[in-house]
């Protein structure tokens, strides 16, 4: 098995590529504060000259724009929604790690780096994910005395919870709602520095282009949703901070207007897109209804806390799951993961899941779900205690299924919900494009191939609040750079390349609308490079995206105009820029012939069916440039000098 | 389940917009009322009209992007928002008006799509701690009574969508402004700012064109998230002690 085996047609080989930002240190525990300590400063005097470009206003966005603006930057951010309160950081639910060590149950900085590395499968950077466990004390302290309300013990200090794939509780909360306190956070930071003039705030401006002028990053070329119009804007530096691309799939826990086109176009300038197709589909998510279906919910992780998952043992069987006997259930995951149980991690949850109801064991509609219990929950600690924990999850199963989920068992099944691929980027979060940088879902960097619970909102802020606002002065350092003129010809090409791109879409007036072309490209995704992809499948999906990127420029139907709000043409492009990126993705998981995390190889599996790594031959992050006769891959090879390699286990 | 809907369908700000009939046959009661507008919008397009441009994103409940009049009561029937109405609260042939929020501190854009930056406006005036990153001391230096912080979560809950204006007779914000007033006010790291933040919020409020608070209700009892009437009281208890200290 090697990745010369056929694929030639898909890809070609560049020079491998390294991070060269990470210093050399005698232990990894000193590698953060060499690096604080080598990047040049830029005195306060100094950052008033310099402007800074942020995309996106999540935790990673609201949170680097805040910080940077209090450091004295002149930051320019841009969000698609009307509030940069509205991001999707805000609908994350469980909760925020943080190795504090409150509960004396054996955490450390250490082993929250150990376990980030052992749940990403040894598919993620030793010398970034050990930052991120460092930093995730502070991110704690800082929220806390920005007044978000945690959850609290009697005594008045912090609760914590576990979460799945770990063995200590070092998962911080706010309810079923963690994500919107900590987003409303950042979100008030932010907007103070708004009001102070350090930051200034477009809402409803999406990222249609980067500006790269002398290979360096120089701004963006935004399109103004509520009019039309379309501007550029200039920087000394550019940060995307747009979040992940689950909605390739088109059924995703992401929000409707989630998309890939603000890190795909920065693809197109020269930045290298990561891991691609390592996709974080979650377990507990409520299953699909019908057809007219526009996005699934997850249900909060933290549910497997007290919640026991099941199917009948028997096929097809469709009695009230009240009325199955006890000795005619079964508790797979307890069965086949005894030490971990329900808490196994996600990769392994949502397969587990999908295996049973590929034995015709599933439940509900289609066949496609399992149970969620709390029957043993409320008996055990009482329905008020199962209520204050889960109420607001309880509520909104119930308003969605129209079900009680304190009378019946709750029915889930996997979602897309999180993409850990994305611009590769070097320690200091630039990407390779010189002034480039990427923060929070949007980049590659912390998570290798599977995301553990309670770790998106722990990244995102780690970040924006302490990572980014360290590095990025290195590279500013050495400007203000030579200002660039709006006559510019990379300027003038970066705006025109979205005028004509906005003026075919509304030229073809085709006959299949935008949401059909997006809904069939979902479909096989999901079918071919969803929880298990296999070498004829993946085949099978390029060809098929080929084929619908070629009708889409052909067929599709965009109505309205250009110059006025217009959410077809909007979506127009966030579905063009997602073919594009759907290909890339099945030609990345073709060309990884082993299982890993979220990548579950067909081919490439125990006897026991659990998932394959080949590390003599994968251990690297994939990381693709784009190229006018297809893509190059350049590895960067991963080192493990902490962490041993071992084939994942949880039984 | 077949439906007749009625919408404000309005191209620009500067135009006048107008109710328009539409007529859904296939409507399934699981669907949610934005996918129900989904449904719609597919077939205007297929047409050649333009679809209904309206506000959403999460369909969770908890960004605050969507929101609508529905038969004139904000989010409709059920008390949460209109991403998470299903229409499994309608009946077979109902008629349903649809329209967007009504303030004029809520400009209509488009359709069902309105301005609500006057929010973020509030904010700015004084709706946060100032904690720069990185001063912040140990998260556990300052235990803060449960209730306490069970009280500031449950206002902190709010998700700025705008319903509390669009139900209230007096166009008046101040469920949302109290909101934030009492989410800091009840926690140890807002006192500092507590009597600026309330003056400062509540004159942006005012500066911005909401209505006055008369103590009516209708905001409470549209508030998909339950932020209760008690976070106004709190708001004029703060507000007459800042300006009584002479904070103003």
């Amino acid at each position: 098995m090697t990745q010369s085996s056929g694929l030639d047609e898909f890809f070609t080989e560049g020079a491998p590529v390294a991070d060269t930002k990470a210093p050399v240190v005698d232990h990894i525990s000193e590698m953060w504060d060499k690096r604080r300590f080598e990047a040049k400063l830029v005195n306060p005097a100094n950052r008033r000259k310099l402007s800074v470009i942020i995309v996106g206003t999540g935790l990673a966005g609201a949170s680097a724009a805040a910080t940077l603006g209090e450091a004295g930057y002149h930051v320019t951010s841009f969000c698609y929604q009307d509030s940069p309160r509205r991001a999707h950081s805000i609908a994350a639910q469980g909760g925020i790690n943080a190795a504090k060590n409150y509960r004396n149950d054996g955490d450390s900085i250490y082993r929250l780096f150990y376990d980030t590395v052992k749940g990403g499968d040894y598919r993620s950077r030793e010398s970034n994910v050990y930052r991120l466990a460092q930093t995730s004390v502070e991110i704690i302290d800082q929220c806390v005395a920005q007044g978000v309300p945690f959850a609290r013990e009697y005594g008045g200090l912090l609760d914590n919870r576990s979460f799945g794939g770990v063995q200590v509780s070092r998962t911080f909360y706010a309810r079923g709602q963690t994500g919107q306190q900590l987003l409303i956070g950042a979100y008030q930071a932010l907007e103070r520095q708004i009001a102070a003039g350090a930051v200034k705030m477009h809402t409803r401006h999406e990222m249609l282009e980067v500006v790269v002028v002398d290979g360096k990053a120089r701004g963006v070329v935004v399109r103004d949703l509520k009019t039309g119009e379309i501007s550029t804007h200039l920087a000394d530096a550019v940060v995307l901070a747009s979040g992940g691309y689950g909605n390739v799939f088109y059924l995703s826990t992401n929000a409707m207007g989630c998309n890939v086109t603000a890190t795909w176009r920065a693809h197109k300038k020269g930045a290298y897109f990561a891991n691609p197709c390592y996709t974080q589909i979650h377990p507990t998510c409520i299953p699909v209804s019908g057809d007219y279906q526009s996005k699934l919910t997850l249900m909060s992780e933290s549910l497997r806390n007290d919640g026991r998952i099941w199917v009948p043992k028997a096929h097809e069987d469709d009695r009230d799951p009240r009325e199955i006997p006890e000795d005619e259930r079964d508790y797979y995951l307890e069965r086949i993961y005894p030490a971990f149980g329900n808490l196994v991690p996600r990769d392994i949850a949502s397969r587990a899941a999908k295996n049973v109801c590929d034995e015709r064991r599933g439940v509900g509609p289609g066949g496609l779900g399992v149970y969620l219990d709390f029957a043993d929950a409320i008996e055990r600690m009482g329905r008020a205690t199962v209520e204050a924990k889960y109420g607001n999850l309880f509520d909104m199963y119930a308003r969605i299924t129209g079900e009680n989920p304190y009378e019946t068992p709750m029915r889930i099944y996997p979602a897309v919900h999180y993409t850990m691929g994305g611009l590769w980027v070097d320690y200091d979060l630039q990407s390779s494009i010189p002034g480039l940088f990427v923060t929070g879902e949007a980049n590659f960097s912390d998570h290798g191939a599977n995301r553990l619970g309670a770790s998106a909102l722990m990244q995102g802020l780690a970040d924006g609040y302490f990572v980014l606002p360290n590095t990025i002065n290195d590279y500013l350092a050495a400007g203000p750079f030579t200002k660039v003129d709006e006559s510019d010809p990379a300027v003038l090409e970066a705006r025109q390349q979205v005028e004509e791109r906005i003026a075919k879409f509304l030229s073809i007036k085709g006959t299949r609308t935008v949401d059909s072309f997006h809904k069939e490209l979902g479909h096989v995704m999901w079918d071919y490079c969803g929880m298990e992809r296999s070498e004829e499948g993946l085949r099978k999906a390029i060809s098929r995206i080929r084929e619908l990127k070629k009708e889409f420029w052909e067929d599709v139907l965009v109505t309205g105009e250009g110059m006025e709000l217009n959410q077809s043409l909007e979506r127009a492009g966030r579905v063009a820029d997602f073919l594009e990126l759907g290909e890339l993705m099945c030609i990345d998981a073709l060309h990884r012939q082993e299982s890993c995390g979220g990548h579950f190889r067909a081919e490439s599996q125990t006897e026991e069916g659990e998932a394959l790594r080949h590390d003599d031959e994968f251990a690297y992050v994939a990381a693709w440039e784009h190229g006018d006769s297809g893509p190059v891959l350049h590895k960067e090879d991963l080192v493990y000098n902490y962490v041993e390699l071992k084939q994942r286990s949880y039984k | 389940m077949k439906i007749n809907l009625r919408v404000w369908r309005q191209k620009n700000p500067e135009i006048d917009g107008k109710m328009v009939d539409y007529q859904l046959d296939d409507v399934s009661e699981d669907m949610s009322f934005l996918e129900m507008l989904d449904v719609l919008n597919e077939s205007l397009s297929v047409s050649g009209e333009e679809p209904v441009a309206f506000d959403h994103d999460c369909r969770e409940g908890i960004c605050g992007s969507c929101g609508v009049v529905i038969n004139g009561i904000a989010h409709g029937p059920e008390v949460t928002t209109t991403c998470q109405l299903h229409m499994r609260s309608f009946a077979d042939g109902d008629t349903i008006d649809v329209e967007p929020w009504r303030s004029g501190s809520f400009p209509v854009v488009k359709d069902l799509v309105v301005d609500r930056s006057s929010f973020d406006r509030i904010i700015q005036a004084g709706g946060y701690v100032s904690a720069p990153t990185g001063t912040a001391p140990d998260a556990h230096a300052t235990p803060v009574p449960k209730k306490d912080a069970d009280h500031a979560f449950d206002a902190a809950t709010c998700i700025g969508c705008g319903a509390c204006v669009a139900a209230c007779p007096n166009g008046s914000a101040m469920l949302f402004t109290a909101a934030k007033i009492t989410h800091l006010g009840l926690l140890p790291q807002g006192q500092p700012e507590r009597d600026s933040r309330v003056i400062g919020m509540v004159d942006q409020h005012d500066a911005e064109g909401f209505g006055g608070c008369t103590q009516i209700g209708e905001c409470t009892a549209a508030c998909p998230k339950g932020i209760p009437l008690h976070t106004i009281s709190r708001l004029n208890k703060d507000l007459l002690g800042a300006l009584a200290r002479g904070e103003g």
